[in-house]
């Protein structure tokens, strides 16, 4: 198990080294002046294009200005965004507001997808079970933003019942309807993939044995239904997360939510390379480590699994 | 609130019998599947019994609806699609099918139980066995997790599990087949039933370890002094362990009887037809014989003897008129055939 763990990080490093260089590519592949905004509405003098362009080794060929790129980053140096600040430094204030919301997100996937998942299909083919599986299917079919600007307008401008922004600091009572709308689509998934996976287990040969040693029902569904059809969804939800973190660039921007997708976003609009590639580095770097979180976790819930 | 003291709870533990009423009595038990197609008479008034102590074997073709009336007893029939249209299971004279669920509840594992058929899918793969055996004292018992596993370990022990204090806490993949088996035989054993059914429990098994697990669940039913109904396609084990046969064909019992006596001279053609493809030692270059053509369809089974179109003694009389339900042979066995008694005399030629 250790050294399974030991590999999976040493295999880290090419991925992230590989994922890196693609962003690096493509961010500087953009079409656009990289200091079209960098001066305000002027354009840059001179001496501040030629120093930027020293210091970014942007005369260079890819390959080696990425090179001094890693390099940098390697010892710490994740660069500056255009106001000066430490990339890495406004990545940390930005970071945990996206964590808390993916965290809010994961928490409607867990108690809803699988309460609900669970419900319907112990109902199967009742009206809770159809009703559930049409507001699924919805939730599948439109996009996010849509249901994001729908449920704004509905829920926090007409009723009042949230708040239509998220204030500073991110309280997580804000973060109740943004948490819900990205956790839509996957919700609607794990609803499915919950009902799925139980109507599945209830016909699987062990639940009849359970029934046949005389447990009493509410333990047959417990022990016997309810823990082994978790562990598909449990993995599902577990490899969500890096879609979750990719959702948000979407869902902060219309809650305008100051997190890392925030962060991301207004880098790309305005061609701050740095950051992009900084950011999105340790996005890919958090994704690996909670994948890794997963596997294991998986093996922990099915003993059939082991690695060496 | 009113009916507190007139509405006694069920409560956990052995349910109380009276032991002077006859062990298991199957009445006029069928059992209907609902499906798309239509509905498929599985089980059709079948009569069965059961005394302490003995066993009885259930033989029959694939399809004959053995697992379907196995499953009715114990009362783990997914109905819907299955429905129980007609008869009565009585356990120590009491019905079971008029049983609310709660009480019924009790006798599964506690008075009768089960060996499955595949145990690897029958046992839980997330759970260690101690847990699954253990499962049964304290839900049952009342037992704490930790008297629960001394237990298992006693009854792996007892199924003669090598080194079972250490694979107590083992899952169900890591043993070989026999050895899972051996973990259902102690988990059918634990409450110390009255009746055991073991559902073709050497089927899914090695050749080889085929006969040390039925030797064992033979050893285990002496010693608990349970009754024993074996579903088996194996004739070879029938001859060695059953008191009594039924035979079973599309549904309905169509011999039944001590099993020497229906080993020597069978009373329904089916039955000759199945003990002629039976393997003998003897002779081992005998072709096998298998009785020729299919059952007919539960869906749609015929108004005459279900096994009429494959019978070599059959008669117009046979396709017309439904053999009568029980001949009565020699005051001990019963045949459900038009020519019962020429059949006993002379077979089917
Ligand atoms: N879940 C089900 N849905 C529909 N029909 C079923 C179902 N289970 C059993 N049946 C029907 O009941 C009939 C009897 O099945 P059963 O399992 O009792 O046969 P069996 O005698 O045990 O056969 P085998 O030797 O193959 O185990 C089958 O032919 C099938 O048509
Ligand atoms: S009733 Fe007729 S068809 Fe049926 S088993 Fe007897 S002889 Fe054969
Ligand atoms: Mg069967």
């Amino acid at each position: 198990m250790g050294r399974y763990v030991v590999r999976r990080l040493l295999l880290m490093i090419p991925v992230l080294i590989g994922t890196t260089f693609l962003i690096y590519s493509m961010a500087w592949a953009l079409p656009g002046d990289p200091f079209a905004s960098r001066c305000g509405q002027r354009p840059c003098p001179e001496s501040f294009v030629q120093a930027e362009t020293e210091r970014l080794h942007l005369d260079d060929p890819l390959p080696i200005q990425y090179g001094y790129f890693m390099l940098n980053m390697a010892q710490g140096d994740f660069g500056q965004t255009s106001n000066g600040e430490s990339v890495l430094e406004a990545a940390s204030r930005a970071f945990p507001v996206t964590v808390k919301l993916t965290v809010v997100a994961i928490a409607f996937e867990i108690v809803l997808g699988i309460g609900v998942g669970i419900a319907a299909a112990l109902r199967r083919g009742g009206y809770l079970d159809g009703f559930f599986l049409f507001v699924s299917l919805v939730a599948i079919s439109f996009p996010a933003f849509v249901i994001g600007y729908v449920l704004q307008y509905f829920l926090g401008v007409k009723l009042g019942l949230f708040s239509v922004t998220v204030g500073r600091g991110a309280p997580w009572e804000d973060l109740i309807l943004p948490g819900f709308v990205l956790a839509s689509l996957s919700l609607a998934y794990v609803l499915r993939l919950t009902r799925a996976t139980l109507l599945e287990t209830l016909k699987a040969d062990h639940v009849r044995t359970a029934i046949a040693k005389g447990l009493p029902r509410g333990m047959v569904l417990r022990k016997h239904v309810v823990r082994n059809s978790l562990i598909p969804v449990i993995t599902y939800i577990g490899a969500d997360v890096g879609i979750l973190l990719g959702g948000a660039i979407v869902t902060e921007g219309v809650f305008n939510i100051q997190g890392i997708g925030g962060m991301l976003f207004h880098a790309l609009s305005i061609r701050e390379n740095a950051t992009v590639v900084s950011v999105t580095t340790l996005v890919v770097l958090v994704i690996l480590l909670v994948n890794l979180l997963v596997d294991l976790l998986y093996a922990r819930l099915d003993p059939r699994i082991r690695y060496e | 609130m009113f009916s507190q003291k007139t509405t006694s709870p069920v409560e956990e533990g052995k349910p109380e019998v009276d032991e002077n009423q006859p062990l298991l009595q199957v009445r006029d038990l069928s059992v209907v599947f609902r499906t798309r197609e239509g509905s498929a008479q599985a089980v059709n008034k079948v009569d069965l019994d059961l005394a302490r102590g003995q066993t009885l074997a259930i033989l029959g073709e694939s399809g004959s609806g053995k697992s379907v009336t196995a499953q009715a007893i114990m009362g783990i029939l997914d109905m819907p699609p299955a429905e129980i249209t007609s008869g009565t299971i009585k356990f120590r004279g009491k019905d079971l099918l008029t049983m609310p669920e709660k009480e019924r509840r009790l006798y599964r594992g506690q008075r009768i139980s089960m060996v499955f058929q595949d145990a690897l899918s029958a046992l839980n793969p997330v759970y260690t066995v101690g847990e699954q055996i253990g499962e049964l004292f304290t839900v049952h018992r009342g037992m704490s997790r930790k008297d629960a596993k001394k237990k298992s370990i006693e009854l792996m022990d007892k199924v003669r599990i090598p080194g079972a204090a250490a694979r107590v806490t083992d899952y169900p993949h890591q043993f070989s087949g026999g050895m899972r088996q051996r973990i259902m035989i102690a988990m059918a054993i634990a409450l110390d039933p009255d009746i055991i059914i073991a559902d073709e429990p050497t089927t899914a098994l090695d050749v080889t370890v085929q006969a040390q697990v039925m030797e064992l669940l033979a050893e285990m039913r002496r010693e608990t002094g349970s009754g024993l109904i074996l579903i088996t396609h194996d004739l070879g084990v029938v001859a060695e362990t059953a008191d009594m046969i039924s035979v079973m064909y599309a549904g309905r019992t169509v011999e039944h009887g001590p099993a020497t006596k229906v080993f020597a001279n069978p009373a329904h053609p089916y039955t000759l037809g199945l003990l002629e493809s039976m393997p003998r030692l003897t002779g081992a270059g005998d072709r096998l014989y298998a009785i020729p053509g299919l059952p007919p369809s539960l869906l749609n089974l015929p108004s005459g003897c279900p096994f009429a179109a494959r019978c070599p003694r059959a008669e117009d009389i046979c396709r017309q008129d439904p053999p009568p339900p029980a001949v009565e042979i020699d005051g001990t066995r019963f045949s459900a055939c038009h020519f019962a008694e020429e059949v006993v005399a002379h077979g089917v030629r």
